[in-house]
């Protein structure tokens, strides 16, 4: 639930969701710097040193406060399905960082065994059905699991993560309209960082965007600032609880993405002035000014260091972590005619 | 003597043994549901008609659910509710249709559970009908086995008699895999002897007819064809082997080359596209093991058409079937 009028509740709510958003923060930062070097790539020469992560990194950096607010108002046992963004929506669902860590590395102790990597980073103990290299293919997904919740007469929900760019393919329509028809428990939060890959979204994108094409369908939408956290927390806060007595709704949370398309991406193709306004607004800025404002400024640093030092464990820890034998490549493929490769 | 009171063997349509296997599965297990487009009234063949009554009456529309004509949706759902702890069926109702569902059962149901190393599943049976159906052109007529036998992480298997839709449905509705399950849309009235008591495990072909001559292995409708053909040559004194593949993947690589090692000579023959189909993969399998001569009949490269004269030529028939046959084997 979102913070109440009283300051002292205002500040744990705060000082929760900064944790969060500090460890998105340090965690993408910590990955960012481990993906560079080895091939070239968007116009930069490789260097000499290997990259100690090899994939593509979709990095959230600078939309902590959506990830942090929606996930503040799910239980551990609701379910998630992500965008190739998908770190921040992870780590905010619970799942383990050091875990996290190894999928980057590719390592037998990641989330996903070293099968998945950052592209389909999946931590099903937490709910967390999923990243999708695939725009807008979580949102069918996420249909599909709550239609098995609500089935099964259970009070949990769905939150289908997705970005600006998703609402231009076909199950963005086709899921909306489904979630609608059977009265299922989803809440869908359109993540809007304002570009697709490396085009802006408003240049490809007719009419009003997410919610009006929501509110088209029937659902209930709401807009928030996706880099004011507390704005996130409560409007999350009120869809979820709907959401919960099985209305779909539909949260559009505009921020900004910080980086590139992917890590390696230095995103020259975007308008340097933008850029500046937008680091200016920086979430965890934002919510670091109110927890000063609610005398929790040492805290708040505290909150950082404490993040920084988590993920230097989780780097330390998938260093030397081993990765996966290679006879893992041929099991979770199927049981029948499990042996047969050829 | 043994006397098996759960074997009766009763008369079915194709349709009607599908029907059955689907609700016997749906009384064992809550978690098995249906969806696809018209269902509700029976699913456009009638294969969700069960003694003259639909499914949706004895099931409930929540079991075997009516869907809008949102094929992605569809698929990915399943992939969804399977994700969550049921076991869907998904209804295509013709694989043409299917097309627009790819994204979700090739990057989705197929990869999900290896990419996530082996988090969730996605226990799934895609039922997307194939082949050539009387006048109904290039967009309703496609046999498209071959894509999903390609594609790791599918099982695909493609029923041939009534006796093995039903079988073969309760096998891949008890696998916990991710079946592509390939039902012919000419095949649908096809009446036969069916044993609701017969286990057929995924994966097992079936020599429909003992020869000495030629191994002919062949799958779906084509298996009618080439019965048909067999009988043919028979009186012409050519003895035919005839295999029903009936699982594409896995396929019975035992059974095929065991008879090909006898008979020293195999000709696949397939309803779908002969350029790339399943038939080069059986064909070259052969060839590699045994070294001996290999033949494969299929469709040529062309749409299916319309008018009678057009259709006919992508039909793969007895008489082009027996006539292959006989120009191979000098008759």
């Amino acid at each position: 639930m979102a913070g109440g009028t009283d300051p002292a509740d205002r500040g744990d709510r705060l000082r929760a969701l900064f944790t969060t958003m500090a460890r998105i923060r340090a965690f993408e930062d910590a990955a960012e710097t481990a993906s560079q070097g080895g091939v070239s790539a968007w116009g930069l020469e490789a260097s000499g040193t290997p990259a100690r992560v090899r994939g593509p990194l979709h990095l959230s950096t600078g939309q902590e406060a959506v990830a942090t607010g929606v996930c503040a108002n799910l239980r551990r046992d609701d379910l998630l399905t992500s965008t190739h963004r998908g770190h921040g929506h992870t780590l905010a669902k619970g799942a383990d960082m050091t875990a996290m860590m190894c999928e980057l590395f590719g390592r037998a102790a990641g989330t996903n065994g070293g099968k998945g990597g950052s592209m389909h980073i999946a931590d099903f103990s937490v709910g967390m059905l999923g990243a999708n290299g695939v725009v807008a293919a979580g949102i069918p997904i996420a249909t599909g699991a709550a239609h098995a919740l609500k089935l099964a007469k259970s009070d949990r929900i769905v939150c289908c993560f997705f970005g600006d760019g998703a609402i231009n393919r076909g199950p963005f329509l086709e899921g909306l309209n489904w979630a609608q028809v059977y009265r299922l428990p989803v809440l869908f939060v359109c993540e809007d960082n304002r570009i697709a890959a490396t085009t802006p979204t408003r240049t490809m994108t007719g009419g009003e965007g997410a919610a009006a094409r929501a509110a088209a369908l029937g659902l209930d939408t709401l807009t928030v600032d996706g880099n004011d956290v507390e704005a996130v927390d409560s409007a999350a806060a009120r869809l979820s609880t709907q959401v919960r007595a099985g209305r779909p709704a539909l949260l559009h949370a505009i921020t900004y993405r910080f980086k590139g398309h992917v890590s390696v991406d230095p995103g020259r193709y975007r308008d340097a002035a933008e850029v500046e306004r937008a680091l200016q607004d920086d979430p965890l800025a934002l919510a670091r000014r109110r927890l000063s404002e609610l005398g929790l400024g040492d805290e708040a640093q505290r909150i950082v260091d404490a993040a920084r030092a988590e993920v230097d464990a989780a780097l330390a820890a998938a260093e030397c972590a081993p990765f996966p034998d290679p006879s893992r490549a041929y099991t979770d493929v199927l049981d029948t005619g499990a042996g047969r490769w050829t | 003597m043994d006397v098996t009171a759960t074997s009766a063997v009763e008369t079915l349509s194709y349709a009607q043994a599908a029907a059955a296997a689907l609700a016997t599965a749906m009384d064992a297990d809550p978690r098995i549901v249906a969806l696809g487009e018209d269902l509700g009234r029976g699913g456009v063949f009638g294969q969700y008609m069960l003694d003259g009554q639909p499914l949706a009456t004895r099931f409930g529309p929540e079991r075997i659910i009516d869907t809008p004509i949102s094929e992605a949706n569809i698929m990915g759902a399943a992939v969804g509710m399977a994700l969550a702890g049921l076991k869907p069926v998904v209804e295509m109702r013709v694989i043409d249709f299917a097309l627009c569902g790819m994204d979700e059962l090739v990057n989705q149901a197929a990869k999900n559970r290896y990419m996530f190393g082996g988090q969730g599943r996605v226990p799934l049976v895609v039922r997307m009908p194939i082949g050539i159906w009387t006048a109904s052109a290039a967009q309703h007529s496609q046999s498209l086995e071959a894509w999903f036998a390609h594609l790791p992480g599918l099982v695909v298997v493609c029923p041939g008699t009534p006796q093995d839709n039903h079988a073969l449905l309760a096998s891949a509705l008890a696998s916990g895999d991710p079946v592509v399950y390939l039902e012919h849309k000419e095949l649908w009235g096809l009446r036969g002897e069916v044993d609701r008591g017969l286990d057929v495990p995924l994966g097992r072909a079936r020599i429909a007819r003992a020869g000495r001559d030629l191994t002919l292995v062949t799958w779906s409708r084509t298996l009618q064809e080439s019965l048909k053909a067999a009988e043919e040559l028979a009186r012409e004194g050519v003895d035919v082997e005839v295999i029903d593949l009936r699982t594409l993947w896995p396929w019975d690589r035992e059974t095929v080359l065991a008879s090909a090692g006898r008979t020293r000579r195999l000709l696949v023959v397939h309803e779908a596209v002969q350029v790339a189909g399943f038939g080069a993969e059986v064909a070259a399998t052969v060839a590699e093991e045994l070294g001996c001569p290999v033949k494969r009949l299929g469709s040529p490269r062309i749409p299916v058409g319309y008018a009678p004269t057009l259709e006919a030529e992508a039909r793969v028939d007895a008489a082009k079937i027996a006539r292959m046959a006989r120009l191979w084997l000098g008759g």
